[in-house]
């Protein structure tokens, strides 16, 4: 009886593992590979698995409009990047400085983070419609020459998406940043006010190098989040006007899914996919490599 | 076979209450006031006959989250029995092998005597027909607020050269010429009245419905751009993204003189309580007026195993297409029957108006699918020719560029 339990304690927990690792499998990796499979066929309407070459990558690349949502995802992702980290961090050390009601301040940073991008997509286009929002309100105030109509404005409308996109996610970088700066032990800032540092020195060459990790852990979040955009720009611009403002995620679904060419629409998935291991792979690599050896 | 024949000799012979009794399962995105009144019609009279319905609507998108649903339930070998699929795609569901046969339904109600050619050929795959029409509307209208042409002292254009005049007098007067949403499909409409006023119908057909690179670069389609271009800048700033019906409401309150778009604006105007012919005015776009771009929503009917459903579906093809269907269907949603002949009593005037040069250009061959409305073209050239018009509509890409473009994406998007 005993040896019977003792062999089960053994394989616990492989087996509660199991189903999730299977899961896992199929439901990611398996279709990894399907989408991988598809996007090597000549799928319109529904999947056809005879294979057929590359021919639907050769013809993504010579698509305008493919061209159009990659260069906007380095656009927004980069933008997005920095601008809620460099934003996330200065709230963060702001808010760090024991002030006051400091609990309702930073739950009034984070509850944009509780919206999802549609309703964010969907106010922020009532505020930058000209007609409706920011433009008018200023007109009536007596600036009768302010201008603002990034949204419907070809060359700008990607950067209304930065605009919300940044206002809704600074908040839980902020957070993060500021669970780091938390973590920093306090006798190091003293041993070095003790020895003279003040106090923008302490945060360059201290706080913020000490807050690496969080750095890490917050670009690998947002970075996702950039490339995974798509409720966000369906709401704001709906990837208009034309098509100025398509990112690949919807580009992806706008052929796959409207325009029965499934092949296609494929293969623009996996050159998402690869884009996203070009970039998050090597940055894994070296993090958790120099983590180890440090 | 055999058994089918029997069973509808049963079904056309025998009183309605003895009929055995299916169920169809229906997936549809009729779900707006009017639309889910009409569809209601055609579920009261299956259940007369004692079939069960069973709804399957799927809101949303104009039919985008639809055609998901559907694609996932058939892939899974699980089809409903109906679905609303119109145009090109029909063809390309009859290429999966998954639609049943309509021909029996259709050769007892003499279909191909009720329907124009052009019409009866999209409902028809390899020959037979596999879907059933519900209805037609015209996309080639301009809706006119005669009070703004009056302020600004213009007349009601009927070729692109009065209308350039048109609008420059209503643009001096105050007013927005164009009342436009720039939503690509809006702007293909558009893009496709022109080409058709522009092109003419022969023109129309083969660059449209034919996508022949010859006929999309061309100079033709060159002037056909540069005419469609030269619309924006009687347009507002603020059209980008904005919905068709926002965009007729501008009609309806005075702020903009017309708005090309099809019947389905007419339910605007009624909605707001403004009479034809007074309050606005409906006329064929500029240079259009023998044309009639039709987009005509249908019914495929899926290869079900049960032979009850099978029963249920061939009565709702033949009910579908019957004249009492097609009458309060219609009437409720402001388009115009499929079937040709109808008893006119129960339509409105526009209504009328629209049935009679429906059937004329069914005789004169300028009855047109339009491809702005999934009726010309397959949703792949389709979305090739959304994507180079509406960069063209949005930046500064020339005439004779996009003309290029507009062959070598069809091309491409061919494969």
């Amino acid at each position: 009886m005993s040896a019977v339990l003792d062999r089960l304690q053994r394989f616990l927990p492989q087996l509660v593992l199991a189903p999730t690792t299977v899961a896992i499998l199929v439901f990611v990796y398996g279709f990894i590979f399907w989408t991988g499979w598809i996007s090597l066929t000549r799928s319109k309407l529904l999947p056809r698995y005879d294979l057929a070459g590359f021919q639907q990558y050769i013809t993504l690349f010579q698509n305008d409009r493919w061209w159009v949502a990659c260069k906007n995802l380095v656009i927004f992702g980069s933008l997005f990047i920095f601008f809620c980290t460099v934003i996330g961090l200065l709230l963060a050390i702001l808010l760090d400085q024991r002030i006051r009601l400091e609990g309702a301040i930073r739950a009034v940073y984070l509850y944009p983070m509780a919206l999802s991008f549609i309703v964010t997509g969907t106010a922020w286009k009532w505020m930058l419609n000209p007609s409706l929002g920011l433009e008018r309100l200023v007109q009536q105030w007596g600036f009768e020459n302010f201008t603002f109509d990034w949204l419907v404005n070809s060359e700008m409308a990607i950067y209304t998406i930065v605009i919300a996109g940044v206002w809704q996610s600074s908040g839980f970088v902020m957070a993060l940043f500021l669970a780091g700066l938390r973590g920093i032990d306090d006798s190091i800032i003293h041993a070095a006010q003790v020895d003279g540092a003040g106090l923008p020195r302490i945060y360059r060459r201290i706080i913020i190098p000490s807050l690496r990790p969080v750095f890490f852990s917050a670009i690998i979040l947002l970075s996702h989040v950039a490339i995974k955009s798509f409720d966000l720009v369906v709401a704001l611009t709906s990837g208009g006007p034309g098509y100025s403002s398509d990112l690949p995620a919807t580009f992806m679904y706008a052929f796959s899914f409207n325009r029965n060419r499934l092949g296609f629409g494929a293969a623009s998935a996996m050159m998402m996919f690869f884009g996203v291991m070009a970039i998050i792979v090597p940055y894994l690599y070296s993090e958790l490599r120099s983590k180890r050896h440090g | 076979m055999k058994a089918r024949v029997l069973a509808l000799i049963f079904c056309l012979t025998l009183s309605p209450a003895m009929l055995i009794a299916g169920e169809v399962e229906v997936l549809h995105w009729w779900t707006s006031g009017g639309e889910a009144k009409s569809v209601a019609v055609l579920k009261q009279l299956l259940e007369e006959e004692g079939h069960t319905w069973k709804d399957f609507a799927v809101a949303g998108g104009g039919g985008d989250t639809a055609m998901t649903v559907l694609r996932s339930r058939a892939v899974s070998g699980n089809p409903p029995t109906a679905a609303q699929v119109k145009g090109p795609q029909i063809q390309q569901w009859g290429d999966e092998g998954v639609l049943a046969n309509l021909d029996e339904v259709a050769a007892a109600g003499s279909w191909d005597d009720l329907l124009p050619k052009v019409v009866a050929d999209v409902m028809k795959y390899d020959g037979s027909y596999v879907a059933v029409p519900v209805n037609v509307h015209r996309v080639n209208w301009m809706w006119v607020n005669p009070e703004v042409f009056r302020q600004a002292g213009a007349m009601i254009p009927t070729t692109w050269e009065e209308f350039t005049v048109a609008a420059e007098k209503i643009k001096e007067a105050g007013f927005i010429p164009v009342a436009f949403g720039g939503q690509d499909w809006q702007e293909a409409t558009v893009f496709e009245i022109v080409v058709l006023g522009v092109g003419g119908p022969d023109f129309y057909e083969q660059a449209l419905v034919k996508a022949d690179p010859a006929a999309l670069n061309s100079p033709t389609m060159i002037k056909c751009l540069e005419t469609f271009k030269a619309i924006k800048p009687y347009t507002d700033a603020n059209a980008p993204g904005r919905d068709w019906n926002l965009a007729t409401a501008m009609v309806i309150q005075g702020k903009a003189a017309m708005q090309f778009m099809g019947d389905w604006a007419k339910g605007e105007f009624t909605a707001a309580g403004k009479r034809p012919g007074v309050d606005y005015v409906a006329v064929p776009a500029p240079q259009t007026s023998g044309a009639f771009l039709f987009n005509v929503d249908s019914f495929i009917m899926f290869d079900v195993k049960d032979e009850d459903a099978q029963e249920a579906q061939q009565a709702m093809a033949r009910l579908i297409m019957g004249e009492q269907f097609q009458q309060v269907f219609n009437v409720n949603k402001g388009s115009i029957p499929c079937r040709l002949g109808m008893v006119r009593g129960a339509f409105d005037d526009p209504a009328l108006r629209s049935m009679d040069e429906f059937s004329s250009a069914a005789a004169s061959g300028n009855l047109l699918p339009s491809m702005a409305h999934e009726m010309a073209v397959f949703p792949a050239v389709r979305g090739a020719i959304f994507d180079v018009v509406t960069n063209f509509y949005n930046s500064d890409v020339s005439a004779t560029k996009a003309a290029e473009q507009l062959a070598q994406e069809v091309q491409a998007a061919a494969y």
